[in-house]
């Protein structure tokens, strides 16, 4: 019988090999994204299986807005690095010190 | 017992291709990987009756974000080799704190199975189930959460907006149309009626 529990055990591996995309690709900005969006989706893979859970459908309408601030930043950060790879000529990131922040 | 055995075949699958994304060497394939990462997520929502956001999850991020990925990743000129330079040095790190973080959820989701923790009783009403998914999620995305929607569509507007300045550049040397300048240029300003006597040449 496939519980709650199943679910949450997916979605925090799924988290967890986010994360990890993070650590091990620390200069491809691109996987790094990818990762971001592995992240988001085990959120929302919660947000659905506690909203059958519980019954209660707002979980999935948060699904959905988790989902547009996704595609927002998807469409932003990869906007960012076409206008990083333009003046730099690589996309490397683990060195980017242009702001000296 | 179908259900148990499509949900460990989507699970499965989903960990594996998600794994794929970040261990793929070339970021094409790290894409499509996630292409099918998302599918097999959109699977596991459709198993617990979420039809409406499982097939928001294929159209937005297969046919938008992926797309978007792909579309980057092909366009930029990108020497991928150099960029896995450190991958091995990050690995032991990155698989400590993946694992402390992944035995850190187990512990908690075995705590929740051992006995919830009390908060309260639900405070939504109860979702109606004789209306299907996608007309329960409208009825209450367009009465109750209508401010948040349209936040959501501000965001994506922002978002936009956003994209097209950040990638947006003027070129140097080129001629475009001035469509202002078109429709301000009335006959009677360029066009010139002349008489012009036989034998003598055109005034240009």
């Amino acid at each position: 019988m496939i519980g709650i529990e199943h679910y949450l055990v997916v979605s925090s591996i799924l988290f967890v090999m986010g994360v990890l995309g993070i650590f091990l690709n620390r200069k491809n900005v691109i996987i790094i994204l990818m990762a971001i969006e592995l992240i988001l989706l085990s959120v929302n893979i919660n947000l659905v299986a506690f909203s059958a859970f519980l019954g209660d459908l707002v979980g999935q309408v948060f699904a959905m807005f988790v989902l547009t601030v996704a595609a927002g930043e998807a469409a932003i950060g990869l906007a960012i690095l076409v206008i990083y790879f333009r003046g730099r000529g690589t996309i490397a990131v683990d060195d980017v010190n242009r702001m000296k922040g | 017992m179908i259900q148990v055995i499509s949900f460990y075949i989507f699970a499965a699958i989903l960990l594996a291709s998600a794994s794929m994304v970040i261990f793929a060497r070339n970021p094409v394939h790290s894409v499509l990987w996630l292409i099918v990462a998302f599918f097999n997520a959109a699977a596991l929502m459709v198993l617990v009756g979420a039809e409406f956001i499982a097939m928001l999850l294929v159209i937005v991020y297969v046919g938008a974000v992926a797309v978007l990925f792909l579309f980057v990743v092909m366009m930029l000129n990108i020497d991928f080799a150099e960029l896995r330079a450190g991958f091995v040095s990050n690995l032991p790190l990155g698989i400590l704190l993946a694992i402390v973080l992944a035995v850190e959820l187990v512990l908690g989701i075995g705590a929740y199975r051992a006995g919830a923790i009390e908060l309260g009783s639900a405070v939504a009403a109860a979702t109606p189930t004789d209306k299907p998914n996608i007309e329960a999620i409208g009825a209450l995305l367009y009465s109750k959460y209508v401010f948040l929607f349209e936040t959501a569509g501000l965001i994506l507007l922002v978002a936009m907006v956003g994209a097209i300045v950040l990638t947006h550049r003027q070129r140097k040397g080129v001629r475009p149309q001035n469509i202002g300048k078109q429709n301000r240029r009335r006959p009677q300003d360029a066009v010139r009626n002349v008489n012009q006597p036989v034998g003598q040449g055109v005034e240009l």
